[in-house]
């Protein structure tokens, strides 16, 4: 309930510096700083959002509406970004999982996640909604600095039976690969 | 008008409690025991300049609250906040003020994230 009335007090809304008890008011930086609803009000105007920082971060990327540099070192780096999907289906009661390497390797290395966090290989890690929660796994960036865990949707975001179709009519896009999770039995339609 | 006033009271109730932009992570591993404010890194400001990759692999940032131990040494030989605070990328470590802003007895951690409101540990 109360999360519900913070989603409606906060879209489109950012707190200034003073009122957020975070910063000291009574710092001298507290009249120096820029406050957070200046720039992401500008960006909200682009790619608004409803979690988080309130703006689609991945949206204003792929817009050219932000070009963060992926580099300190190197003014010539290109980020290595990886256009495959995995998708993550334990027959539960929610929706298929799609993880899009793309959204993620738009912002971040390879080596950020591979392969200390998950192996690179689909169904290499057993992953838990529970380690999620507890700020592991996927958990260690959404919700921490990435989309909170209340977007259930955003992941989980393909219906068992539109996935199931895709699957058996070879639809599924070309470089996708699917996570069979370890300890857990395969989905009754996956065929080795 | 009781009734009103009661809704009114309900409505008011369910008014967020204050907290700071998503992603401020507040770092006071020995800030205020130095006797400086607890330092607040507000995400926001570095994402629209810098991908994931640029602090959380070229600058050695670990992706865990309070799971770095940054020295002002540290900071004015070049690591870590001090790669680019230096006066040429971005403002020089004089500033204290700018980073040392939270505000007194904060804990570390990374603020504005409780929308779960589960057992998460961040």
């Amino acid at each position: 309930m109360g999360g519900f009335a913070m989603a409606l007090a906060e879209a489109g809304h950012w707190l200034p510096l003073k009122e957020d008890n975070i910063h000291d008011p009574r710092s001298p930086a507290a009249r120096v700083m820029q406050e957070s609803g200046q720039a992401l009000g500008e960006l909200a105007k682009r790619a608004p959002d409803t979690a988080g920082n309130q703006v689609r971060w991945v949206r204003l990327l792929e817009e050219n509406v932000l070009q963060p540099r992926g580099s300190l070192k190197d003014p010539n780096f290109k980020m290595q970004v990886l256009d495959r999907d995995v998708y993550l289906d334990i027959g539960g009661s929610m929706n298929v999982v799609r993880f899009p390497h793309r959204a993620h390797t738009l912002w971040l290395d390879c080596k950020n996640c591979h392969d200390h966090i998950f192996l690179p290989k689909a169904g290499g890690t057993r992953i838990e909604m529970y380690e999620i929660l507890q700020g592991n796994q996927c958990g260690i960036c959404h919700g921490a600095v990435a989309f909170p865990l209340t977007e259930c949707q955003r992941c989980h975001s393909v219906k068992q039976v539109d996935f199931e179709a895709m699957y058996r009519e070879n639809r599924l896009p070309a470089n996708s690969a699917i996570s069979i999770q370890p300890g857990k039995k395969p989905p009754p339609y996956f065929r080795k | 008008m009781k009734f009103k006033f009661a809704i009114l009271a309900l409505l008011l109730s369910l008014w967020p409690p204050a907290h700071a932009e998503y992603a401020d992570v507040v770092i006071n591993r020995q800030a205020e025991q130095n006797g400086m404010r607890p330092v607040v890194f507000p995400h926001w400001f570095h994402r629209i300049r810098f991908r994931c990759r640029v602090c959380h692999l070229e600058l050695g940032f670990k992706m865990r609250v309070a799971g770095n131990v940054i020295t002002m040494a540290d900071i004015i030989s070049g690591k870590f906040c001090g790669a680019c605070h230096n006066g040429d990328i971005a403002w020089s470590v004089e500033n204290c003020d700018i980073c040392h802003s939270g505000r007194p007895g904060l804990p570390s951690g990374i603020y504005g994230a409780d929308q779960t409101m589960g057992p998460g540990k961040w």
